[in-house]
């Protein structure tokens, strides 16, 4: 049993909650949802919910429909129960899917929005953890669980927020799969100081990035002489080091990270 | 003029009163103009100013809302005055002192959700909406609130984007509110009772209304939303005492109707062209100027061949008949959601030498327009961002079509390369002022859809165009505080058109995508902001920053400027609280 899974039990104030929590998290370990079910809500999606949740479905604040991320739901049938009777206050409305529709859409969203499921390798997780940390030296500047540097973005949970395909081009082609505020930048402040580290976060007048020792620095553009946002990534591709069965375990083991925490 | 503190209190606190003293001498004069008397004859016991109390007892005519421009301290209707210029003569805040600028009060949203709503102030009284449909009387000085009213729309309620609600309008002492189920509800300005209720279309077909409504003379007037689930849209006016309807356009011709030609077979009874932003109106053409949404289904233009009139249409009606003068149509069979509910802002011109009754329109389409606002005449057509749709536009405006092929991105994408959000024109600097997303595209998916009462029917979808797969992208709501789809998905820009050349004669870019609206003074200030919650105040003449001010949520409304005993205020939406602002007193 997970820590999660301990923690929502012994926790929860509703139980209720905790056995819904359980029942969801069942289902989608048995497998119960095919993948025509997440072809056809990918398609309901798009029609029917796109249009406020987003195409990433990160498209209303607070949540995040493809990371599972919700203000209200836990289980599948609080999801069906928020579809179907919608949040007046909240200006979501209720939608009269047939029990296959619903079915279909929370497919989708428990699949991640990956309507075309894993077309990559996926090798052996306990392998590709070895090969994380040593051969491939991807812990020499990833952080999982609360170990390891904070340079490059933690991979707590990349199995969670990635698909598969997207997992396997950053690993072969980091820089073209480098998400655009994981950046790296490089500032120089009026008095001559340069800051390297990884965006964070920008807008029109400040940058919040982690710099090179770790710290979280906050510049104002204003102040700055120069400022650089870099175009690639300075994660080496994993083909320099590793094999095509090799990069499947790896793949493997960060599609175990889950986050949860 | 600026008062004292001390003095600004005591008269605050005399006007508090006035009511109950009045009540004590009841029967001496009747009606308000009791109140007036009285208020007049103490008011000028304590010699302080009276204007504010003057003007409190009279009620909102017709012709005060067809005059607001001279009575600047009040936003007597959504757009400021009835061109829309959403230009302000008050000249209090100037480029030398606007740094001075602090928070008066700030009010917090009562309920949830983003926060669209447009402020209306008369003689020192706010009157506010908040989703999904309440209605707030506010002291504009102190953000107390007298009363509130609450509707709570029916749980059929559908609305694609948002639970909004734009505003009220005001006419004697009566507010009007479109409702998120259809509804335009009448209510006392000075209690928040409601005064009556009728349906103006059917919620269980997805009809609502999100708009602010528009008073001209002795009238209503609203239009419906309900683009994404196949309305056929249309314009009503309404007896302000009844409810009763006196005239209706429909958005979407009919059969015998003019225009109905643009449709194919039974397409035009799902057709769309709802009507979500409020219009204009110019007295001396005495046509109001109404936008016209997007055509239903969105994304699938091929089931609906045609130019599919009067979607994405600015509409020129007789404001006493609802009868069409004249339509110019920005985009003919629309498969990009390109709806023109942007506000129709008028301007007096000298066009290549000829005084010019224009209409100026920044579309979601792209392209910044000149119109002659008497005939419907095309004068000027430029784009103001990257377009692809559209390779140009003939000397009559029209545009040539280009669609793009499957997969590849259209720009500007689904949200337009500006939108809803109010623009300003300056008299002063003869400039247009907007918001605008620029380097922002989405792809298309389009599909068949089978119309189905009061259900989604947009025909498709769209994703928005990232640098690498699976990238955050743009919503078209709010976001977090974290901007992770970064200026790569696209940027936000405040411009500065000059109407003559369809050029910016400025701008000022900003890292995210902005839903800020505009305000300009005689001082030649431009206050705005934008997703990121920055409140700007800009040099309206160079776009030179000012002031500015991290507000920490969203600004998706313009802000409006009133004065209250001889301080100027302007307040602005931001994130889940409104903040009005005044000069520091010293």
């Amino acid at each position: 049993m997970s820590h999660l899974r301990v923690r929502l039990l012994t926790l929860a104030a509703c139980a209720i909650v905790a056995l819904a929590a359980t029942r969801a998290s069942a289902q989608v370990a048995d497998h119960q949802y095919t993948s025509a079910d997440i072809e056809a809500g990918s398609r309901l999606y798009a029609n029917q919910c796109a249009l406020c949740h987003g195409p990433n479905g990160d498209g209303i604040n607070g949540v995040d429909l493809r990371r599972g991320v919700f203000r209200r739901s836990v289980s599948d049938d609080d999801l069906a129960r928020v579809i179907s009777t919608g949040i007046a206050a909240a200006g979501m409305p209720s939608f009269r899917f047939q029990p296959v529709e619903l079915t279909a859409v929370l497919a989708f969203i428990r699949a991640g929005f990956d309507p075309s499921g894993t077309a990559v390798k996926v090798g052996t997780p306990g392998r590709g953890q070895a090969l994380f940390a040593g051969k491939g030296a991807c812990a020499s500047c990833h952080r999982v669980k609360g170990a390891g540097p904070r340079t490059a973005p933690d991979l707590s949970d990349i199995g969670a927020i990635r698909t598969p395909s997207t997992l396997q081009r950053s690993l072969v082609n980091p820089t073209s799969a480098m998400l655009p505020i994981n950046k790296p930048v490089r500032a120089v402040t009026k008095s001559g100081t340069t800051i390297r580290g990884r965006r964070l976060n920008e807008d029109t007048y400040t940058v919040q990035l982690i710099d090179d020792q770790e710290r979280l620095v906050s510049l104002i553009k204003a102040d700055l002489r120069e400022y650089e946002v870099g175009k690639t990534s300075p994660m080496p591709p994993a083909t320099a080091v590793l094999s095509s069965g090799e990069i499947a375990d790896v793949l493997a083991y960060l599609l175990t990270l889950k986050g949860g925490l | 003029m600026r008062y004292s503190t001390g003095l600004a209190e005591a008269r605050h606190y005399a006007s508090r009163h006035v009511p109950r003293w009045t009540s004590v001498v009841s029967g001496v004069v009747s009606g308000f103009s009791r109140t007036t008397t009285f208020a007049l004859a103490f008011a000028a016991t304590l010699a302080i100013g009276t204007m504010t109390l003057m003007a409190q007892g009279s009620a909102v005519t017709y012709t005060r809302i067809l005059n607001a421009a001279a009575e600047p301290q009040n936003w007597l209707t959504y757009n400021g005055t009835y061109n829309s210029q959403r230009y302000s003569t008050l000249a209090q805040v100037t480029p030398a002192n606007v740094t001075k600028l602090e928070p008066k009060w700030v009010l917090q949203n009562q309920v949830f959700g983003a926060w669209q709503s447009n402020p209306i102030v008369v003689d020192g009284v706010m009157y506010l909406t908040e989703r999904p449909n309440d209605v707030m009387a506010v002291d504009a000085k102190t953000g107390r609130m007298f009363w509130l009213y609450r509707w709570t729309p029916s749980p059929d309620s559908r609305v694609c984007c948002g639970a909004n609600n734009r505003g009220v309008a005001i006419l004697g002492d009566t507010l009007f509110m479109g409702t998120l189920d259809g509804h335009l509800i009448a209510i006392d300005a000075k209690n928040g009772k409601p005064l009556w209720n009728v349906t103006v279309a059917d919620v269980k077909l997805a009809y609502s209304i999100t708009l602010a409504p528009l008073i001209i003379k002795d009238k209503v007037v609203v239009g419906v939303g309900g683009g994404e689930f196949g309305i056929r849209g249309f314009i009503a006016a309404f007896d302000p005492k009844t409810g009763k309807e006196a005239w209706r356009f429909n958005a979407v011709p009919g059969p015998g109707e003019k225009g109905h030609e643009s449709w194919q077979g039974d397409a035009w009874k799902s057709g769309g062209g709802s009507v979500w932003v409020t219009g204009s109106y110019d007295p001396a053409l005495n046509l109001t100027y109404w936008g016209i949404g997007n055509p239903g289904p969105d994304w699938n233009p091929f089931q609906r061949p045609g130019d599919n009139l009067y979607t994405d249409s600015v509409v020129a009606l007789d404001a006493d008949t609802g009868e069409l003068k004249w339509h110019f149509q920005f985009t003919p069979n629309d498969g990009y959601d390109y709806d023109s509910v942007q506000i129709p802002v008028l301007a007096d011109l000298t066009w290549k030498g000829t005084p010019t009754k224009v209409l100026m329109w920044a579309n979601r389409n792209g392209y910044f327009y000149v119109l002659d606002r008497a005939t419907g005449k095309f004068l000027l057509g430029e784009p103001f961002v990257k377009v692809n749709w559209s390779s140009g536009l003939d000397a009559n405006g029209r545009p040539i079509q280009t669609r793009q092929p499957a997969g590849m991105a259209t720009y500007p994408g689904n949200q337009g390369g500006t939108n809803w959000y109010p623009p300003s024109f300056s008299p002063r600097t003869g400039l247009f002022y907007f918001s605008a997303w620029e380097n922002y595209g989405t792809i298309y998916h389009p599909e068949d859809a089978t119309y189905q009462p009061g259900r989604n029917f947009s025909g498709g979808g769209f994703t928005v165009a990232t640098p690498v797969p699976g990238a955050p992208s743009i919503g078209i709501g709010r976001r977090g505080p974290i901007n992770n789809w970064t200026d790569e998905v696209g940027n936000g820009a405040v411009m500065a058109m000059d109407p003559h050349t369809g050029k910016p004669k400025w701008k000022v870019t900003q890292f995210d995508v902005t839903d800020g609206g505009m305000l300009t003074t005689a001082s030649d200030l431009l206050f705005t902001g934008g997703r990121e919650g920055y409140f700007h105040a800009l040099d309206a003449r160079t776009g030179a920053l000012l002031w500015k001010t991290n507000l920490g949520g969203q600004i998706v409304m313009a802000p409006v400027t009133f004065q209250v005993d001889g301080q100027q205020y302007v307040s602005v939406i931001a994130g889940s609280a409104m903040f009005t602002f005044g000069l520091r007193d010293n």
